[in-house]
């Protein structure tokens, strides 16, 4: 290849081009889990539910259930004593002695409908003896409350996790940079703040769904709606003692993820039951109101922060204190606090730093990850005390924002470096599009505005060692079937992968072909599909196979031409001499290889390319400091603000406009980057003027759309601009960082901002119109 | 359990279903009929994924009893392509980048379909409105809606080339 075109950016890598799957999705054709025909082997399972949030089991009956004609399989946690669990295997497949969590499964029946299940799980009697629940995650952290996990010690744990038996804190992650005492006394200023961040759920518009069969050699088939085939395989295998080769995954397009179709949660029920179907195929499909609660949610945070500047405003010291709400199980949300607690500073370059970000059980719905990984929630804390500490010592606050933020080469609360970043850009093109500065008037005199900003960071959290890999074929025709294990989930990842894959193998875009579904048993492997890491690292390795297959095509060719590779190129699918000139379309290549000069033998062969990529290069970190030398990959950084009106004889708020930026390295598809920043963005405004988990008593008030409201068409402003910022990333696919969750980080805080500049009032989320006309009235700006 | 014989033209198919009397119009589509491109998102009527247009009108396909439609007129997302070629609310949410994880496009497509064919020239409040029933958790609506505007354009560029012809 020519050496000058290396460092070009091929096309179609940072096109817009169309979605690969759009064709499929507008006629009906895609498949979901819930469209694939089972025929009339089909069992549908339903599950016996804890209505108490903390209770022991005294006694199950399932014998009336298992009379109940049409009744095939009924199982209860006697069945399946294994842990299960992503982080730390604190669960099990059915309650087992003891319940802990309103909704938690006890038993589970399979029919030969949905009804006769239903019906059946009514026949299930359970005996329970009430236990004291812990409902507050303060308070659970606490030596007064009572355990909800009395075997914590017992649990299995990766390493960088660190539970304390004895107590309710499943994960303590530490930082302990500087001397924050030492520092108080020199700020001129310190703001001291306690937010609440409320559950929230992720709300795919498609429920769980899963259906499992185990065949008569006891192999094991899972369909499922599931971000995490491979994470799957493995967590299952392991917790029912089969081999991960004996077990199979198969993953048909996502209908929405979010994070909740990550890691484990009721994929493991049909297969447990299915072990015992006698070969039927057994399905699991969530209600609407099951979905609410009864799987991952997002967890609730307690966060209390004290920060302080110098009198020019250079941030000196932070003190960050967070009880997370982990709910009954923590076994993915452990990992949730040790993200908020290494990026536990938000986006600011702070000399003095002391954070405790813990974990805590309760008897709450289980927390899981939700776009961002604890990030909306401790950003909901962290961008407005900024806000509040910039008007404090009487800076603007953009300028506060910019003087503060990390750059390229300072030195993270972890002791990691931080990598170029263009952070500052992104708040200067989102103050830009507001006007920043000028104050306008309001709409109507009974209305007050405001504007916010808010800056957010986020890397991708994971185990230091998550792998991708790809495998590249050529076909008769020309065109590449590219291989991967990372998941459509709406994101729009197996159109970039196609980009990147056609762009570095040097053919036109509709000669790629994404191999789906995803298939453990033939796709190559792929950790997870969460973090925003697909476009990073499944993109490195996608890169790495067509670079392969790519080499083999131009020795094979050279070989044949008796020239140098190094002189050859693959233009639009016909491989060229830039010395003499000679063509060969790739189609007389891929696989039949190439006949020698006056037949006498071939070359080549069918090309196979391969790739895989796994950073090695993220280090441990002290578990009492959290100091190492590099807690993660790398950030991605943003900004976002709104303009805002609020009625004050009814405290609606309205949104008159928005902005976002991000700084994605490089953008492989500018308009489906744009895509994911639009739609963060209105799932952050959701969040938090809307959406709210209504826990009582542990019990979810309000599980359905009605009681739980989402933003809909007519919620949204008319007008929000996006900004892609591109400072490249070293470890990034021609310079790629992630974008999936980042847009939805700054919401709450962003907005929280505007609303204070309105009413001058600080609030926990969500910012409903009776939430802030009750703090007008308390405030005497409305009487 | 009361079997019903009911016939109903789906998509123009002619179709005969024998369907209990619980059953829903959502679950023949899907169990019955494999016609899966219809989805369901909450059972009660409230995300809007099961949107189908029965006799013209869209309506919430888990909320209507498959029963009652006997003699009915049915169009569901499979129906929306008509001689290969895509209707212009498929063509403009697919061309604005209303789709992402596609679940609740088949009912936004739907929906917009019978917007316009009460009003092919609505206002962005128009399609707002008609949309309000749809959930997306994905796109934020911003390209859903720019893609009903963009099908009014197409539809309204086509009714001119039926008319004046050319060529």
């Amino acid at each position: 290849m020519a050496l000058a075109e290396q460092t070009k950016i091929p096309n179609p890598i940072g096109e817009s081009m169309p979605r690969i799957d759009v064709f499929e999705k507008v006629t009906g054709a895609a498949v979901y889990t819930d469209d694939i025909q089972f025929g009339p082997q089909l069992l549908y399972a339903r599950v016996k539910r804890s209505p108490h949030p903390h209770a022991l089991i005294k006694k199950i009956d399932v014998s009336k259930a298992r009379a109940l004609p049409g009744v095939k399989v009924v199982v209860t946690g006697d069945d399946f004593p294994g842990h299960i669990g992503l982080y730390l295997k604190d669960k099990h497949i059915f309650a087992r002695d003891r319940v802990r969590f309103v909704g938690e499964p006890v038993a589970a029946v399979a029919a030969i409908s949905e009804e006769i299940a239903e019906k059946a799980l009514d026949l299930i009697e359970v005996e329970y003896e009430p236990l004291e629940p812990v409902l507050d995650p303060v308070y659970g952290a606490s030596p007064e409350a009572p355990l909800v996990h009395p075997d914590l010690g017992e649990y299995e744990v990766v390493n960088f996790i660190f539970p304390k038996p004895g107590t309710n804190i499943s994960n303590h992650f530490k930082i302990r940079k500087g001397d924050v005492e030492a520092a108080w006394p020199k700020c001129a200023a310190i703001v001291e703040r306690t937010y609440h961040i409320p559950h929230v759920q992720h709300v795919p518009i498609e429920p769980h769904v899963a259906v499992a069969k185990v065949d008569e050699t006891g192999e094991v088939t899972l369909w499922a709606s599931s971000q995490s085939p491979f994470a799957q395989r493995n967590l299952i295998a392991k917790t029912l003692g089969i081999s991960q080769s004996d077990m199979r995954v198969i993953a048909p397009y996502v209908g929405g993820g979010f994070g909740c179709k990550a890691g484990v949660t009721m994929e493991a029920i049909p297969v447990a039951i299915a072990q015992k179907a006698k070969g039927r195929p057994v399905k699991l499909r969530l209600t609407r109101e099951e979905e609410f609660y009864t799987n991952f949610v997002r967890q609730g945070l307690v966060i209390k922060l004290k920060v302080g500047c110098d009198k020019d405003g250079n941030l000196l010291a932070m003190e960050n204190t967070m009880y997370w709400d982990g709910g009954a199980s923590t076994e993915y949300g452990v990992n949730i606090t040790r993200a908020g607690g290494y990026s536990s500073t938000g986006p600011f370059d702070i000399p003095n730093v002391k954070t405790d970000s813990m974990c805590v059980y309760t008897n709450h719905p289980i927390g899981g990850a939700y776009r961002g990984f604890g990030m909306s929630e401790l950003h909901a804390g962290i961008g407005q005390v900024m806000d509040e500490l910039a008007e404090k010592i009487g800076m603007d606050k953009v300028e506060f924002l910019k003087r503060n933020v990390v750059q390229g080469g300072d030195i993270l609360g972890t002791g990691m470096k931080m990598h170029p970043t263009g952070i500052k850009e992104c708040i200067d093109k989102v103050a830009e599009a507001l006007d920043w500065g000028k104050k306008a008037e309001p709409s109507a005199p009974n209305k007050l505005r405001g504007k916010g900003i808010a800056v957010m960071w986020k890397a991708p959290a994971m185990p230091p060692n998550a792998g991708s890999s790809a495998v590249i074929e050529l076909n008769e025709d020309g065109t590449l079937t590219v291989n991967i294990g990372g998941q459509e989930i709406g994101q729009g990842t197996f159109t970039a992968m196609a980009q990147l894959a056609a762009g570095v193998m040097g053919v036109p875009m509709d000669w790629v072909r994404i191999a789906g579904p995803i298939d453990t048993q033939y796709s190559p492997y792929e950790w997870q599909t969460v973090a925003s890491r697909l476009t990073w690292s499944m993109g490195n390795a996608v890169v790495a196979a067509a670079r392969d297959a790519r080499q083999q095509v131009l020795k094979v060719v050279a070989e044949a031409w008796d020239e140098d590779p190094d002189d050859l190129d693959i233009v639009n699918g016909t491989v060229v001499s830039y010395k003499s000139e000679r063509e060969m379309s790739l189609k007389d290549i891929g696989i039949y290889g190439i006949n020698k000069e006056g037949d006498t033998g071939w070359i080549g062969g069918p090309i196979v390319g391969r790739g895989n990529f796994m950073p090695t290069y993220v280090t441990g970190l002290d578990p009492e400091t959290g100091q190492g030398n590099r807690a993660v990959v790398h950030y991605t950084t943003g900004a976002q603000g709104f303009e805002i009106e609020i009625d004050k004889d009814t405290g609606r708020l309205e949104i008159i406009r928005a902005a976002s930026a991000f700084d994605v390295g490089k953008a492989i598809n500018p308009d489906l980057v744009r895509a994911q920043i639009e739609g963060g963005f209105v799932q952050g405004m959701s969040s938090a003027i809307f959406e709210e988990m209504k826990l009582v008593g542990g019990e979810m008030k309000n599980p359905s759309f009605v009681d739980y409201r989402i933003a809909t068409a007519a919620d949204i402003p008319p007008e929000h601009k996006t900004f892609i910022v591109e400072v490249p990333q070293d470890d990034g696919p021609f310079g790629a960082r992630g974008i999936g969750e980042h847009p939805m980080v700054p919401s709450i805080a962003a907005l929280g901002n505007a609303i204070y500049d309105a009413i001058s009032v600080r609030l926990d989320p969500p910012f409903t119109s009776e939430k802030i006309y009750l703090a007008m009235l308390d405030a005497g700006l409305v009487e | 359990m009361a079997l019903h014989r009911i016939t109903v033209t789906i998509n123009g198919e002619v179709e005969l279903v024998d369907v209990p009397s619980h059953m829903t119009l959502l679950q023949m589509l899907r169990e019955k009929l494999a016609l899966t491109g219809t989805k369901n998102g909450c059972a009660a009527g409230e995300c809007g994924a099961c949107t189908v247009m029965l006799n013209g009108e869209p309506v919430n396909s888990c909320l209507v009893l498959a029963a009652e439609c006997d003699g009915a007129e049915i169009t569901t997302v499979e129906g929306l392509k008509k001689n290969g070629q895509l209707d212009p609310v498929q063509q403009g949410i697919m061309e604005a980048g209303g789709v992402q994880c596609g679940f609740c496009t088949p009912g936004v497509l739907i929906s917009a379909r019978a917007l316009l064919d009460r009003n092919p020239t609505p206002s962005e409040a128009d399609i707002k409105a008609a949309l309000v029933g749809n959930l997306c958790r994905c796109t934020g609506y911003f390209r859903i809606i720019e893609g009903v505007k963009r099908a009014a354009k197409i539809q309204e560029a086509a009714k001119e080339e039926m008319t004046y012809g050319i060529g």
